[in-house]
């Protein structure tokens, strides 16, 4: 088989995306709770906030550092491999990558220093300022990717030239059709991963009987963010699949693995889509709920497969059963935080073992749920790289033959097999020595210099 | 079109670029001295004076490769894809470099291999970027908007010569910037090496003056001809003048910050002979600027942000820079 540098292209772009996202979903979320830690420190004094909030700040800065090695591969993809994409939409798509540079890196990175090196040099109030601007950096990073995701989701603002992009609205090209939703459901996405992580890990706590006031408050707290947010992201799900059926029938359809047209459509919990055969093996179906739930009405009509030419068709498998993974994550996290609240009622949260056990095996559940959505999000877009305007197939670079992407897709792929692992070791060793003791610096101010440290310290 | 926007964006690209090899290059800099590195206590000294900056540095690169992506598309959609081997040796060379920070800190039973991640990720990833550095200088082989050459093209006696040649280049910086941090007997062993980086900088930066406009007819004639050698000589004279002055400073047991300023001035110079050399491509022997650019209306979009958001990052960038100043210390950090 030769060796498509097309396919290899994808599958590194996969790859690379996905292990970035994971920790963008981690220090997103991490980047606001320690803000809001840090906060009520600030404002109450108490020191078990201070703890609390120097705990994550260990983990969030070994998550930070990945994120940051991983992005930096990011951009460069699109040259290595994209070029074509690169050259076609450079006009549009370039300003968003570029204001992210400049509005959220920059700030980010500039107030990293000082939230992490710098609690004894800079007064109380400035290092609680670094935290919240590194928070607010993660958010409008957030904001800028995928405005420019959205626009290659649903593209607008635009006018084709020789098969170039050139902007006519700006306000068209930022607020595209998807993007509100997209954004809304991803933000809420990265603050539930992180809330389960940080529940996981007060219940481990919990459970060996360590840091034991630390791990309760952490827990607390946290379920009751969630009580509000995991309900709020299944109905920002909701609203995110009506606009995915307005605006990308075809990706939908994929979604559902619907292939005709029809109104009164049925619900497929499982199913085998065979996408030569156009029709769904071994399926288990539920009447009518599909025009419910994608319509919100019975008799409403819903898209199928075969109003596309088969050339402009996704591969129907990879997004049916990764939204279903998604909703089965979110529909387990919804039982978890009824579980949980039904037990803070009966005064029951901190001491049912099962329900901590539980807690523990579901801090991954966030992640699952995040890498299953983009997978539905993005496969469900092809076969277009811009969305019903320019195909990944001719996004590719052209010069790249298919030993040089398979070079380059080993080189990362023995990179990330070093570095996640690697990482993930050293958050749990984090985890497993407890929150720690030891009192927050007494005041703040410069240690007169210069400041010989020991020989052999 | 009203107004001409790519000036204004060539200046912007061209600081952002500069920006990025005086930041990064001084933090790669320490990066190849760390392999040096006497001790574990100098090791951690060396690690510490650059901690909490060098993640607003290499944002530089992001900066500067999404600034390419937006000024000069077409530049970035032929170069990158030109120097696919390169760049991707430099990023994975970068990964371990980053990661060192945090992990030698965290993962002391493999203290050692992060050492090595921190001191030989730095080393190759200086050298991938001066191998891009002399590619770009002798240009790539184009038909129409696509690079049609293969991706070995880009090795070739030049452009490993430009790395071997940026690697002193940045111990340069590096070892500058340590006699700024250390005190004492570190100071005076990174005095040693500003010696010896200096030369080899010295002499590449000969070598490669040289070779160039042997190797470009066009670029020989924009030096030689009348009436440019004229005023175009005064970069290789300031250029000694400045050498002699870093001489002297490296050389000066009173002063720190000196070297650190006149190696800046020298990358400075280095860079204008480049720009001058190149002047007014962007894809050597094919592109100029002008017919590389984006739109006008993406050039005004992100120009006008830009212009007024860089004052502001420098602002903070400083601000972050003060609140580290002074000379490297083990106390700091979270730990
Ligand atoms: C904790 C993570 C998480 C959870 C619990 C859910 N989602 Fe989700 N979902 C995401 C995290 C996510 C995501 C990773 O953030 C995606 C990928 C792109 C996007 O916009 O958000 C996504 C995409 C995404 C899409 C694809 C839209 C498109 O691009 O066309 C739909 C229709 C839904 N989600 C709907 C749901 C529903 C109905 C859920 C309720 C059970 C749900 N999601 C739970
Ligand atoms: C093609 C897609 C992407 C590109 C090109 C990209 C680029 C980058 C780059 C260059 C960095 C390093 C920044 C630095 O030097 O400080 C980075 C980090 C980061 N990225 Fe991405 N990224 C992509 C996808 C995403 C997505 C989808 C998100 C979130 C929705 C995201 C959020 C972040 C955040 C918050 C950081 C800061 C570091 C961290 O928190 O881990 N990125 N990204
Ligand atoms: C962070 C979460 C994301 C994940 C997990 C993800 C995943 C993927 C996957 C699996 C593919 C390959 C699809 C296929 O070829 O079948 C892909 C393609 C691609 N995605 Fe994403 N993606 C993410 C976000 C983004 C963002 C934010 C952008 C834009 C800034 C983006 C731009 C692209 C591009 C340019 C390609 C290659 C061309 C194409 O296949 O359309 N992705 N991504």
């Amino acid at each position: 088989m030769a060796l498509d540098p097309l396919l290899l292209s994808r599958l590194q772009f996969a790859w690379v995306i996905a292990w970035h996202i994971l920790l963008p979903a981690l220090t997103i979320g991490l980047a606001s709770y320690i803000a809001l830690l840090e906060g009520v420190y600030f404002a109450t004094g108490k020191e078990i906030w201070f703890r609390i909030s120097r705990f994550w700040t260990r983990i969030f800065a070994i998550a930070f550092g990945m994120g940051v090695v991983s992005g930096v591969v990011m951009p460069f993809q699109f040259g290595t491999n994209w070029s074509r994409f690169s050259d076609a939409t450079a006009n549009i798509i370039s300003p968003m990558l570029a204001y992210e540079g400049l509005t959220a890196f920059t700030l980010e990175a500039g107030f990293l220093g000082v939230l992490l090196f710098g609690r004894n040099l800079v007064p109380r109030w400035a290092h609680f300022f670094s935290a919240v601007m590194v928070a607010v950096g993660t958010l409008i990073s957030t904001f800028w990717i995928l405005v420019t995701n959205s626009w290659m989701q649903t593209p607008g603002g635009f006018r084709l030239e020789d098969g170039r992009f050139y902007p006519t609205s700006w306000m068209e090209i930022i607020f595209t059709a998807s993007f509100p939703y997209r954004f809304m459901h991803s933000v809420a996405a990265f603050y539930v991963t992180t809330g389960f992580v940080v529940m996981g890990v007060a219940a481990y706590l919990l459970l060996r009987h360590k840091s034991v006031a630390e791990a309760k408050l952490m827990l607390s707290v946290t379920l009751w963010l969630m009580t509000a947010l995991v309900p709020l992201q299944i109905l920002l799900g909701d609203l995110h699949g009506l606009n995915t059926l307005q605006h990308q029938p075809a990706k939908l359809a994929a979604i559902e693995a619907h292939w005709n047209r029809e109104t009164r459509a049925p619900l497929a919990l499982f199913a085998i889509p065979d996408q030569k055969a156009e029709t769904n093996h071994f399926a288990i179906e539920v009447p009518l709920t599909g025009s419910l739930i994608l319509t919100h009405d019975v008799n409403g009509e819903v898209p199928g497969l075969k109003d596309f030419p088969r050339a402009d068709r996704a591969p129907v498998a990879i997004p049916f059963f990764a939204f279903r993974i998604m909703v089965g994550v979110g529909l387990l996290m919804l039982v978890l935080v009824g579980a949980g609240t039904w037990l803070r009622f009966r005064r029951r949260l901190y001491d049912r073992p099962w329900f901590l056990r539980a807690l523990m095996l579901a801090s991954p559940l966030g992640f699952v749920a995040v890498i299953a959505g983009w997978t539905t999000t993005e496969v469900g877009r092809q076969p277009w790289s811009v969305y019903g305007v320019m195909r990944t197939a001719a996004s590719v670079t052209p010069s790249l033959t298919g030993m040089d992407v398979l070079i380059s897709l080993a080189g990362y792929i023995a990179a990330y097999c070093i570095m996640f692992p690697a990482g993930l070791w050293l958050v749990i060793r984090i985890v497993r020595a407890g929150v720690g003791t030891g009192a927050a610096p007494f005041g703040a101010g410069r240690p007169a210099q210069p400041v010989r440290p020991r020989e052999g310290a | 079109m009203i107004f001409d926007f790519v000036p204004i964006w060539t200046l912007i690209l061209g600081l952002a670029v500069f920006f990025y090899v005086l930041l990064d290059g001084f933090d790669l800099g320490v990066g190849i001295l760390y392999n040096f590195a006497s001790s574990t206590h100098a090791r951690n000294l060396f690690m510490n004076s650059i901690a909490p900056v060098w993640d607003g540095n290499e944002t530089w690169l992001v900066l500067g490769g999404l600034g390419l992506l937006a000024a000069f598309p077409l530049a970035f959609a032929i170069i990158i894809p030109a120097v696919y081997f390169p760049i991707l040796v430099m990023l994975l060379a970068l990964v371990f470099r980053g990661l060192a920070f945090e992990f030698r800190q965290r993962d002391r039973e493999h203290r050692g291999f992060w050492d090595h991640g921190f001191g030989i990720g730095s080393t190759i990833a200086t050298f991938a970027q001066g191998v891009v550095l002399g590619a770009f200088i002798q240009g790539f082989q184009v038909d129409g908007r696509h690079f049609t050459g293969g991706s070995l093209d880009c090795i070739t006696p030049f452009s490993l010569f430009t790395g071997l040649a940026l690697v002193f280049g940045y111990s340069l910086l590096g070892a500058c910037w340590l006699i700024l941090k250390m005190e004492d007997r570190l100071q005076t062993q990174a005095r040693r090496h500003a010696r010896l980086a200096f030369l080899g900088t010295l002499l590449a930066v000969g070598l490669v003056s040289l070779w160039t406009p042997l190797m470009d007819s066009d670029i020989a004639q924009r030096w030689f001809s009348w009436p440019n050698i004229a005023f175009l000589s005064s970069v290789p004279l300031l250029t000694a003048v400045l050498a002699l002055l870093e001489w002297r400073a490296i050389t000066d047991e009173k002063t720190q910050l000196k070297p650190f300023v006149y190696a800046v001035l020298l990358f400075s110079l280095s860079y204008l002979g480049i720009a001058i050399s190149l002047w007014p491509m962007i894809v050597p022997h094919h592109y100029s600027l002008w017919q590389a650019a984006s739109s006008p209306d993406t050039q005004i979009f992100l120009g006008v942000g830009t212009l007024f958001l860089l004052p502001v990052i420098l602002i903070y960038t400083g601000w972050s820079y003060w609140v580290f100043r002074g000379k490297a210390r083990g106390d700091i950090g979270y730990h």
